[in-house]
Parts: C-alpha cells; structure tokens; sequence
C-alpha cells in the first residue's frame, strides 16, 4: 500500500532504496520471528505436527512444573536487570562524568580500558572470572588473605544465594563501558554556554552535575536502560558458558534465556521440544515488547528533550 | 566464439574430471562428540581402515560434547550432517531412528559379534531392529593416589566402613584433599556419585528393571541409601566444592593433591598422561552385610547410519568394520577405558584399564539407573538426578525429600509408577 502509493507518485526511486533493507530484514528478523509465534501453536504426536492453539501456553502457565521453571527463571531475569540498573548504569554515569572532566590526563586510555571488555566474547569472559573466583586456582582468595579478609571467601558461583548476583556482577563488569560510551558522548554534546552561564549564577562542581548535566542527558539514560532491559533478557551467553544449561547450582541462576534453550534444544538425556520451546521464546518476546511499549509510551515520551 | 567455446570445454572437462574422481573416491564423514579422540581417530583408526579399504576416505568431524545433540538434530532436520553418525545410549538415538534419521542396521554382518546386552542401548523397545554398531562401554569405580595411599599407610577399601575411615584417615593427616569432586558441574555428582555406588544398593539389573517396571519406587531403601551415602561426601571435598567444576577435579587429583577421585573408567588415558604418580582402581566399596558387588559397566557410545546419507554403501562397509576385532583392538588400546561390547576377547595392555575390566568377572554388571525408558518424559529423571545428588552432597536436601522429589517428578508422567 505505503510502496504501491509511491509508485504511483512516481517516487519509485524510495521503494528502490528501501527494497534491500526491508527485504533483508525481513528475511532474517521478521519471518523466522513470526514463524516462531506459528512453531508454538504446535505439538508433534508420533511424527506428525499437529496443530492444538494454546494449549502450549497452558501447560507453560498451568502446569506446576513448567510454570514453577518459567516464574523461577522470570523472576531471576527481573533480578538481572535490576543488579544491572543498580550498578551497571549508576557506575557507568559516575565514570562518564568523570572522563568528561577537561583537566583529566589520560583520558582515552581510561576510555579504552573501560570499553575493552565489552568486544570480549562471553565465553572468555566467563571463563577468566570462574577462574578468577576458583576456590581452588582463583586469585579471589589469595587477593583476599593478604589483606587478612581470607574469611570473607566463599564459593560464590556455586552458593544458591549468590550465584546470580555474581554473575550479574560479571556481566556488569563486562558491558559498563557501553553507558559509559553513550551518556560521555551526551555529556560532551552539552554546549559550554550553559555550564557557563550556570557558573556565573554560582552553580559549580557537583551542583551543576545534578542540576544541569544530568537533566541533559536523562534521554540518553532512557536509552540506556531499555537498551539494559532488551540486552538482560535476552541474555542467556554468560550463564550458559559459566554454569552450564542447567543453570545451577539449583537453577539460582536459570533465566528465560537458558530455559528456552534446555526446553528448544534438549539438554543431555532430555530431547529438544521445538514447540515448548517457541512458546517460551513467544512469552520472552510478549515480555520485552511489554517492557519497550512502557518505556516509549509511559517515558520517553514524558522525557523533556532540550534543543541547543 | 573460439576461444569461448574452448573455455566451455575446458569447463566441462574438468567437470567430468571431478564427477570421475569422486565416483571413486567416496569420503565419508563421521558425527561424534568425541573431540577428545580427535588424533586417535587421524593417526590411528582412519589409517588401519584406509589401508584396507581402498577408494573410502573417512573424515571425524567432532563438536563439542554438551552441544552434540542439539548440534546434530539441526543438522540432520537440515539435511547436512555426516554420512556416519556416534549413537548416545537410549532414547537421544532412539528418537532419531523413528524419526527416520537412523538406518536399520539388523542385517549387517558385524552386528554377529555383539551380545544383546550390548545392542540393548540401541534397540528399538522390542528388540527388533538394532540401528548403531555398539563401540564401548565405561565402568564407574574409584580411582586412587597410590603413594598417597601408601605414604598414609592405608588399604584399599572393599567395604562402605573402610572407604569412610580411608576418607577420615586422609582427612585426618590433611595432607591431602580425600575426595576430588565438585557439584558446579552437577553430573559428576549423579555420574559419579549417585551411579556409581548405587547398584550395590538397588541390585544391579534386578532393581533398575524392578524400577522401570514399576514395582519399585524411587523412594525404597535401595533408591534413598545411595543418596544417604553422597550426603556423607561433602564432608571430605576440598574446600569451596560446591564451586569446584569437573575440570577442577581432574587437575586436582592428577596434580597429587587430592588422594581418591570418584571415576568413569573414561578417565584413565587422560590421567595416564598428567599424573606422575602410580595409580590404582577400586570398585564401589560393598555395604554393610552385602555379599555379592554390583558394577555399572556403562553402554556409551555406538555409531550409525544417516538415512539421507549419499554413501550408504561405502557406510556400511565401513560400520561391518567397526564390528570387526581388529577396531575392537585399536580401539581399546588407543582409548584405554572405553571398553569393546563386542564377544572378542580383546587383550589390552594399560594397567589401570586392566583392573576396571577385571571387575567385570567378579561382580554383576549394569547400566546406569537413569537411562533406558526412565528419561523419556518431563521432568526429566535424568537432569533431576543430577540436580538432586549435587542438592544432597551440599546438604541443601534431604536423601528422603531427594527420593520423595524424583519419585513425583517420574510419576507424573511415566504410567508403570503412577
């Protein structure tokens, strides 16, 4: 319609530029998105796929056992995200700030430093801090008992109450350079102008942090945080290459994205279920879209934007 | 137009070259998760075959072993897996030969050389027809420090009371961790553990058929008894185990700072080549009262046919000679610990893979308990004794409230126990 008006305008010239984009996107996000939503409407009885509505869903919802995983990974996915927007984005404004400062030496190599990180793939990542953490090889508790806190040790990744905060810790420590990178650039789009003339109404240093800079790039920690949220529950890597499908110790780390994996795929004796597995991607992506209409329509659009 | 038309005929020429050649030389490609014995199969196997058996080339392509299964199912839906295809035991195989991915292999001639017992992990529910030629099986039992052992003065235990005090007596002079075992990992505990030591409880075959029959429940004395044992562990496991991962616990026996490490006989040609300490088997230390000894003598790897494969033929020439004693003895040899299932009598020259093998004519051999039928539903009994042994190593559940768990979550949907 939009393409068959344009045409017929004569504007021919845009459907021919938009066509590689839309076509490419819709091959590879829009059809197998869509096509997942179709696969959870499905079951497989001796071979033959059979088409039975939602009754996946029910026994996602209604069956204890299924639901008890789905709320249990649900609920450590919030957690997640609420580790991450605790730390990861206060953090990542505290060291943006700081990198914008004019007098600061060495700033692209902090800069750099603090970006690394994030280009590392998940499985070294993973694999530097279990080793890092190890009880037995890790530098964790040697670092601790030179300064005479050897008793403050413990197992972390294999104790039930903080496998999970641990491995969000982690993932912080992994992609705090992203805020970091977007709020320096908002900081730094700030025209000099109003610090200035805040500076002759006397408001300098801290002050003009929380009443002037911070107020500018609020849009910029919207962002942020939906970029956050999208990221953490689609998260599934990490944990996958720290603790194994199975999420353990006792699922304390099991979230959407490894669920869906053990349920897709099959995991050791348990054969892969395509079609549970579809409708726990569906009940993610039914989630997320949840989280980002809330976002653009109860926030962004509440944000005030300031033009220079 | 000339030049053009040469190009055309120098095209296809080689073409038909190629066409030619490759009507002769058929490469096959082998699906497995054994990337560990990725050089065994280069520098050994696959020369003694070619040597043989002109005009087949063979190529081992392995991935990675937590994503075999999910990596083949993709591959074989999408019709670009490999012409031979490592069997898991049970259903992760079974699945795939009734979903048409697996040829029925019934009337090859290797299959002769096989028991029944050890086609069983590769069968159809009624035994009639067998789609994997079985490779090897692994035998659970202890491995130990043998100057450990003799530093401390110590026996090799033959009873449950002898193995605790061994254990207190390690821990006791503390120069040694008594048990290198970890429950970050999960399996070690249910494989290593709970397997290992629970068929001299359930009674090998007796009990695990009683089970899936359904005369037995999860919750008798023969299935919460083991668990019992495993709560006792904990005690003797390094310090910070419940972070310890499997390959944690390889190192630290194999460094000689840990005394007894619990084991799958699968182990031994990787601790052959780390540790620089003499070692030794025991099996699983008999209970109280108990007389005859019971051993899991695992069916684990097998190989097949893929139905979509181009070279069924030159596959199965392959897979007749798979069957044949000649693989049987490379193979047991090359990969001391993965015991042949064929009916030869395969002399092998490693030790430590002598004194696993030697069990087999002292006690009773079974598989795993988890395996065949029990792991077919959801939740799945085999991923929730995994869960469940590391839970009562921690001590974070009770054996009873362990047994009470499984035995709901296998009710629920297997019939025989409803």
């Amino acid at each position: 319609m939009f393409f068959g008006q344009l045409v017929l305008r004569g504007r021919w010239h845009i459907v021919v530029f938009l066509a590689p984009a839309v076509l490419v996107y819709t091959a590879v996000m829009i059809v197998p998105l869509f096509n997942t939503l179709r696969l959870a409407l499905f079951t497989e009885v001796d071979q033959q796929r059979i088409f039975v509505g939602v009754q996946n869903f029910r026994t996602l919802f209604g069956d204890p056992r299924w639901s008890e995983s789905f709320w249990n990974a649900l609920g450590n996915n919030f957690w997640f995200f609420f580790i991450h927007m605790l730390v990861q984005n206060p953090i990542g404004i505290f060291l943006a700030a700081l990198l914008s400062h004019p007098r600061l030496r060495f700033a692209a190599f902090y800069r750099s430093a603090i970006f690394i990180p994030t280009i590392l793939s998940f499985v070294i990542v993973g694999f530097a801090w279990k080793l890092v953490l190890s009880p037995i090889w890790g530098i964790a508790p040697s670092m601790l008992d030179a300064v005479g806190l050897k008793s403050l040790f413990a197992p972390w990744l294999g104790k039930e109450g903080s496998a999970l905060t641990t491995l969000a810790l982690i993932s912080v420590w992994q992609f705090v350079g992203i805020p970091v990178m977007l709020i320096y650039a908002a900081l730094l789009t700030i025209p000099d102008e109003i610090l200035e003339a805040a500076e002759t109404e006397g408001i300098t240093g801290l002050s003009a942090f929380w009443k002037i800079k911070l107020p500018l790039i609020l849009p910029s920690i919207g962002i942020i945080s939906i970029l956050t949220f999208v990221g953490n529950f689609n998260a599934f890597d990490l944990i996958y290459a720290a603790q194994g499908a199975l999420a353990g110790p006792d699922f304390a780390s099991d979230i959407l994205g490894t669920f869906l994996y053990r349920t897709f795929f099959g995991f050791q004796l348990q054969l892969g279920d395509p079609h549970m597995g579809s409708a726990i991607a569906t009940a993610m992506f039914a989630i997320i879209l949840v989280g980002v209409c809330i976002y653009l329509f109860g926030i962004q659009t509440r944000i005030r934007r300031y033009q220079f | 137009m000339t030049s053009k038309t040469h190009a055309l005929a120098a095209i296809t020429a080689t073409l038909l070259g190629t066409t030619a050649l490759s009507a002769q030389d058929v490469t096959l490609t082998i699906e497995s998760w054994r990337n560990d014995d990725l050089t065994l199969w280069q520098q050994q196997i696959i020369p003694a075959f070619e040597a043989t058996h002109p005009g087949i080339k063979v190529e081992f392509a392995p991935s990675a072993p937590a994503e075999y299964n999910a990596v083949l199912n993709s591959k074989l839906d999408a019709g670009s897996a490999g012409d031979l295809i490592t069997c898991r035991p049970f259903d992760a195989s079974l699945a795939l030969y009734d979903a048409g991915h697996l040829t029925d292999l019934s009337d090859l001639r290797g299959m002769a050389n096989f028991s029944d017992v050890a086609k069983s992990a590769w069968q159809t529910d009624d035994g009639a027809a067998t789609f994997c030629v079985p490779m090897a099986s692994v035998i659970h039992g202890f491995i130990y420090n043998k100057d450990a052992f003799a530093e401390l003065g110590l026996e090799v235990p033959e009873t449950e009371d002898a193995f605790f005090a061994a254990l207190d007596a390690i821990k006791e002079d503390g120069s040694y961790i008594p048990m290198a075992m970890g429950t970050n990992d999960q399996w070690e505990a249910a494989t290593m553990g709970y397997n290992n030591i629970g068929p001299n409880y359930w009674g090998g075959e007796e009990g695990r058929l009683a089970l899936i029959a359904g005369e037995q429940k999860l919750t008798d004395e023969a299935w919460v008894a083991p668990y019992a044992q495993l709560a006792k562990w904990g005690a003797y496991l390094g310090d910070g185990f419940e972070a310890q991962t499997y390959p944690d616990s390889q190192n630290l026996f194999t460094l000689g700072r840990a005394a007894i490490y619990p084991a799958g006989s699968w182990e031994i040609s990787g601790f052959n080549a780390q540790a620089d300490f003499e070692m030794g088997a025991f099996k699983p230390p008999l209970p109280a009262g108990a007389t005859d000894c019971y051993i899991s003598d695992h069916t684990d790897i097998a190989i097949g046919l893929n139905a979509a494969s181009a070279n069924a033929e030159a596959a199965r020439t392959f897979l007749d000679w798979v069957g044949s004693e000649e693989f049987a003895t490379i193979y047991a040899n090359a990969l001391p610990g993965f015991f042949s299932l064929s009916n030869f009598d395969v002399a092998m020259e490693d030790p430590l893979a002598q004194e696993f093998v030697s069990w087999r004519g002292d006690c009773n051999s079974t598989i795993r308990s988890t395996y065949q039928i029990l792991s077919r539903g959801t939740p799945n009994l085999e991923n929730d004794t995994w869960n469940a042994s590391a839970q009562v190593i921690k001590g974070a559940e009770t054996p009873e409230a362990a047994g009470q768990r499984l035995q709901d979550g296998l009710a629920s949907w297997y019939e025989p126990q409803q």
